[in-house]
């Protein structure tokens, strides 16, 4: 293949006079495109199991589009009839539950895939110059995802859409000043109604999806500017080869192309199992409650949200004020955005940091999981007590940062990749 | 356009560029925001919306002592509830426990805001939203209620998160909610006869 290549772009690549794809290339560089993303596009050959989530998370999201574009051909918002529109796509629709269980199922793996695909970044510091605008788009599609999510599971108007979407829309009326009457406006009426259900429908086909589909594109141009970071969060850029290729990348397509298809092998496989036998997977990814209709004169005695915002949920019941438990909330996500330079280390990857790293990178993780657990929870004595000492620990990750990773003792990186072929 | 006699060609009057650009900038700006208004005004309550959230009448004469009901004023669920001349009186023994006693930073109409929190102390009119997290507080009554503990005085109890409300919808210290339940503006048209909604306030403004 007389294969274009991306430096400079001006190479002079020929194609059989006459032929269509000379044709073609004339008028749309289809080639060049295919060489500067995928066949020219060197990426760190030590990649590991960690650098299977962002391609999956890609995946999902397209797999959510499918499903929701059929989905929106059989259901009907509105007060009156969502919660019946969507038993009839259960009941009645030819393979509407399949259709909506691939939905409701995807969308608790979205999560699952984005929560290890920021783990990884966290791990080998994939956030650290020169990738922080990556990082923040990253943040702004977690954002956005959290935003769709959220008024996704509005639309079935069960009893814990109302319930959820009442807790959730009220926390912006905690706001000094401007609260109460945003919330009003927020909802278009006086209470969670048919107005907010319709709104929030337009939002979750058309708006974000569409703010997603550009983050994303946003994501992969940042990506493809500075490279991918690898296991060892060396720059692989900093060390190229006699041909101008970085030694140790290889091209994305064909090598990482075919061993993503292994990694959506196995996803599907997964994902299929919980569709297929646990979609509810025991109230975690469907809660029972949301089996009732909305009923704004009954609260279901117990009101959580789907386990992915569980965490901030806890915290946010952890404090005895609602405006402070609101701030803090807001503080554990926006804490994300600020970590490239919370982060003194001279290293990226925690395999040469030190063991305050480690130790803290340990402290989050169990903290993130025990408040995704607390909040599930009632609030009632020690689960707050806990939920308090998890926030706390929580928050150390982010706010002792600057400390421990300038005076813990890093290992020396090495020049190459770490790599057994 | 490089013809102006005052001018050699290619030579930019980069000041008057500059004035240009902003001014254009500006009206643009100022444009795109009156263009968004329509837009954003639109996710305001409907006139339809405004019209549903109309006063709402509720007879009382058949509430008995100690009963209470719910009924729905603007999505909102209210509960007008019939205290027992014992209720009333055990008001004043809770002070301790509370939050707010006098309800100086809680919501509700200037003539509700007395120990009863209520126009007629037997009569209470409550917005039911927990001022937490606007769940709905359940109904517990009966001083030390078995689920709540002895030195329960009777009240409401929010089973979200836990906030816990006197008789008159007071809110107790060790909840997560930080402000008494919310009163909404309501008058007695006649004895027997509720009003939600309406102030006598601005029903006799009305008839003026």
């Amino acid at each position: 293949m007389a294969s274009p290549n991306s430096d400079g772009g001006q190479s002079a690549v020929t194609y059989k006079p006459g032929s269509f794809r000379e044709w073609l290339n004339k008028r749309m560089p289809v080639d060049q495109f295919v060489a500067d993303q995928l066949t020219g596009y060197y990426a760190p050959k030590n990649f590991n199991v960690w650098y299977f989530f962002g391609s999956l998370a890609l995946l999902v999201f397209v797999l959510q589009i499918l499903t929701g574009i059929f989905l929106t051909m059989h259901y009907k918002p509105g007060e009156a009839i969502s919660f019946d529109s969507v038993e009839y796509i259960m009941r009645e629709v030819e393979w509407g539950w399949l259709i909506r269980y691939l939905h409701s199922t995807g969308a608790s793996f979205f999560f699952i895939v984005v929560y290890l695909h920021m783990f990884r970044a966290l791990m080998y510091g994939s956030y650290k110059a020169p990738r922080e605008l990556l990082w923040l788009i990253g943040m702004g599609l977690y954002l956005a995802l959290m935003a769709e999510a959220f008024m996704g599971y509005v639309l079935p108007w069960g009893n814990m859409s109302y319930w959820g979407a009442q807790v959730i829309v009220n926390i912006f009326g905690t706001i000094p000043v401007i609260g109460p009457g945003l919330v009003e406006w927020i909802r278009g009426d006086y209470g969670i109604a048919d107005s907010t259900l319709n709104r929030f429908f337009a939002l979750h086909v058309i708006a974000l999806p569409f703010a997603i589909a550009l983050l994303v594109m946003l994501h992969l141009v940042a990506l493809r500017q500075t490279g991918s970071n690898n296991p060892d969060g060396i720059e692989i850029k900093a060390n190229l080869g006699a041909d101008g290729k970085p030694k140790d990348g290889i091209p994305f397509h064909p090598y990482y192309t075919l061993k993503d298809i292994v990694g959506v092998g196995v996803f599907l496989t997964i994902f299929c199992i919980v569709v297929f036998f646990i979609p509810t997977f025991g109230g975690l990814f469907l809660e029972k409650p949301n089996f009732e209709p909305a009923n704004p004169l009954s609260t279901p005695t117990h009101i959580a949200p789907v386990w992915y915002f569980t965490a901030f949920y806890a915290m946010l019941r952890a404090v005895p004020s609602q405006q402070l438990g609101a701030l803090l909330m807001l503080l554990a996500i926006v804490a994300f955005f600020f970590l490239p330079w919370l982060d003194r280390s001279k290293v990226k990857s925690i395999r040469y940091k030190g063991l305050l790293s480690k130790l803290f990178l340990g402290i989050f993780v169990v903290s993130f999981i025990a408040l995704s657990y607390l909040g599930l929870q009632p609030a009632e004595g020690n689960a707050v007590l806990f939920a308090r000492l998890f926030t706390a620990l929580y928050f150390s990750y982010f706010l002792l940062m600057p400390w421990y990773t300038s005076v813990e003792k890093t290992k020396p990186v090495p020049d190459r990749v770490t790599y057994h072929a | 356009m490089s013809d102006h006699a005052d001018e050699a060609p290619g030579e930019v009057d980069v000041s008057r560029r500059k004035f240009l650009v902003a001014a254009t900038a500006i009206t643009g700006g100022v444009g795109a925001v009156l263009a968004a208004t329509p837009f954003v005004a639109s996710w305001k309550p409907s006139e339809r919306a405004r019209a549903m959230g109309a006063p709402y009448e509720l007879d009382v004469s058949k509430l008995e002592a100690g009963q209470m009901t719910t009924v729905t004023w603007r999505k909102k669920p209210i509960y007008v509830v019939r205290r027992t001349p014992e209720m009333v009186a055990n008001l004043g023994k809770n002070d301790g426990v509370l939050k707010d006693p006098a309800s100086a930073e809680s919501d509700q109409p200037e003539y509700a805001k007395n120990e009863s929190r209520a126009l007629k102390p037997e009569i209470l009119v409550l917005i039911a939203t927990c001022t937490h997290l606007g769940c709905l507080p359940k109904q517990h009554f009966e001083p030390g209620d078995a689920a709540l503990g002895a030195d329960w005085p009777g009240g409401f109890f929010c089973p979200c998160h836990g906030s816990k409300f006197d008789l008159a919808g007071r809110v107790m210290a060790g909840s997560p909610a930080s402000l008494n339940l919310a009163i909404p503006p309501y008058s007695f048209p006649d004895e027997n006869t509720v009003l939600i909604g309406v102030d006598t306030a601005t029903a006799a403004q009305g008839a003026a």
